[in-house]
């Protein structure tokens, strides 16, 4: 289990990333918590990394794997990378805990060449008809908390994410629909993965 | 099980030999003062030279004699299983040149004289101090090293690690600064004042004198104090209470207990420090820019060829977390290998010789892969 209480389908999440990331890249994994997913980017694709998380003890995890890693808030920016430094820039499983979510993803576009965000899609079905049904905020195992004590604070859905892109004139290059363990690439129709994808992750570019 | 090391002597090393300075002057020989904890590998390859702060000495751990009160100043940090592990690493603590602990500094007699440097000791620079402890451990047979310190002591980490960038292969630098701010070369300043300013410095020939600069001295050490708590910590500690009175007596003796604090911390410090030290060692550091006011700090680090770990601490205002970033963010840009925390603490500036849990942890897991 990791800090946002999840272990199902994470490691699924970190093979489909590493699939992604080209060997030997400049890889910012950003909310990197214990430094797993960088742990093995370093590993299988001899990336050359750097972690930023916000939790002590998830940076003292990373430590001891012997990643390098900056403890900071990345809801305060990116200001110590300068633009395009890094091949890749991720955040995974974060972007929903952030406070300033626009701002996150617009300084990750302005430092990396290309960037993975996933995220839990709040449209996925079962979510839908938990909230339909029983009438109040759906749980689940990628969404374990209680309204009032959820890192949450910005849930999504891949439609909302399809927009945002649209709005900012962001390019999605890769999309990667998941359910628990399952991957799509390719859903027939926007519908069909806003409805059927459990976790989501896109690979964008500005 | 954690350890403490037993029974440890601080040794001497007189090196016969001219230090060139960075003023240009020259000291004609000198002496450094150092204790050593654990034992040099054979590949020579597992030292850690810790620098310590300010008025610190060579005495880092341990006792020096068994009836002493005190041990080490970092004795919490270096020892079996500690932080330093002494069953791993051979750690190295050397008094800084221009001290009064030991190493040549201007309480020491001048070669072949029975008369004191005084003010005729050369202003030394941070530069020039790693020199010394370069000698130092050249004469140890110490060919890769790991630097460590914090407050002054991480200053002299961070030049190890830009002026030898083939010895150092890990640099530790924790509640430090690449430059001092002009706030603190203003504290720095008061207290040089105070000691200049006190009718028995006598141009710093006090030395043979019946009458010491001892109040400059202590008003030095109080100034200096302020900046190693933190608001917080001193009101928690003291508040406004009074030093054992009820109600405050109307004249300028003590009132409160902060003063009796600063009052004490004053006097203890009088009896073990030399106030000429004081001046040129807070000189130092003032003068201290890695950079050297002329590059960018990025640029002075592209050098580099250590991997770093940068701390500060929350309420440290003496060198705040803004200032570790600043290192932090040229080690970045200079595509360096650096990892960065900052430790919650309510201890202000010496937080970095009292958070030993965290400290510990972090410099632990940092230090894994090297061990």
């Amino acid at each position: 289990m990791d800090k946002y209480g999840q272990s199902n389908g994470l490691r699924l999440n970190y093979s489909i990333i590493t699939d992604i990331i080209d060997e030997g890249a400049k890889v910012l994994d950003l909310g990197c918590g214990d430094g797993t997913l960088l742990a093995k980017l370093v590993k299988e694709k001899l990336v050359k990394g750097i972690g930023v998380e916000i939790n002590q003890d998830s940076v003292i995890a990373s430590l001891e794997k012997g990643l390098s890693i900056i403890q900071g808030d990345i809801d305060a920016g990116l200001k110590e990378f300068g633009d395009r430094e890094y091949d890749w820039v991720l955040l995974n499983q974060t972007l929903q805990t952030t406070e300033k979510s626009d701002y996150v993803i617009d300084e990750m576009l302005r430092v990396g060449k290309k960037v993975v965000v996933s995220f839990p899609n709040f449209a996925y079905w079962k979510i839908r008809f938990h909230l339909f049904f029983m009438g109040k905020m759906p749980k689940s195992k990628v969404l374990p908390f209680s309204w009032y004590d959820t890192p949450n604070i910005h849930l999504l859905t891949v439609n909302d994410f399809y927009d945002f892109c649209k709005k900012r004139e962001i390019k999605i290059l890769k999309s990667v629909f998941m359910t628990k363990a399952n991957v799509k690439t390719n859903f027939v129709t926007r519908f069909f993965s806003n409805f059927f994808a459990e976790e989501v992750i896109f690979v964008i570019s500005k | 099980m954690e350890k403490n090391i037993g029974i440890v002597q601080t040794e001497y090393l007189d090196v016969k030999e001219e230090l060139i300075l960075q003023s240009g002057k020259t000291l004609p020989e000198y002496t450094v003062a150092y204790e050593t904890y654990g034992e040099l590998s054979e590949a020579k390859d597992n030292a850690i030279l810790v620098s310590h702060a300010l008025t610190g000495d060579a005495h880092a751990a341990g006792k020096n004699a068994e009836a002493d009160s005190k041990f080490g100043w970092w004795n919490e940090m270096i020892g079996p299983d500690k932080a330093f592990d002494t069953n791993k690493y051979f750690v190295i603590s050397s008094n800084i040149l221009g001290g009064c602990s030991g190493t040549t500094g201007p309480s020491s007699f001048k070669p072949n004289s029975n008369e004191r440097y005084g003010l005729d000791f050369p202003v030394i620079t941070i530069e020039d101090t790693i020199e010394v402890q370069k000698k130092l451990l050249d004469y140890l047979g110490v060919k890769k090293v790991i630097v460590a310190g914090g407050s002054m002591g991480g200053m002299q980490a961070l030049e190890w690690s830009i002026k030898y960038p083939e010895c150092v292969c890990a640099c530790i630098v924790i509640a430090s600064t690449s430059k001092l701010s002009a706030q603190s070369i203003a504290f720095n300043a008061v207290g040089r004042n105070a000691i200049l300013s006190d009718p028995n410095f006598n141009n710093g020939n006090y030395y043979d004198s019946q009458k010491q600069p001892e109040r400059g001295l202590a008003i030095a050490r109080m100034v200096g104090h302020i900046t190693y708590l933190c608001e917080d910590a001193m009101q928690n500690k003291f508040a406004r209470r009074f030093q054992n009175k009820d109600k405050p007596d109307f004249d300028f003796n003590v009132d409160f207990q902060v003063e009796s604090y600063l009052e004490h911390q004053g006097q203890v410090f009088v009896d073990r420090f030399d106030a000429n030290s004081y001046l040129y060692i807070t000189k130092a550091v003032d003068l201290y820019d890695a950079a050297q006011g002329v590059y960018s700090l990025d640029e002075t680090f592209k050098k580099t060829k250590a991997k770093f770990l940068v701390m500060s601490f929350t309420t440290d205002w003496l060198f705040p977390t803004a200032q570790s970033k600043e290192i932090v963010n040229a080690l970045i840009k200079a595509q360096k290998d650096v990892s960065f925390c900052e430790i919650e603490s309510p201890c202000g500036h010496d937080a970095f010789l009292l958070e030993f849990e965290t400290q510990t942890k972090i410099i632990k897991s940092f230090l894994g892969e090297h061990g």
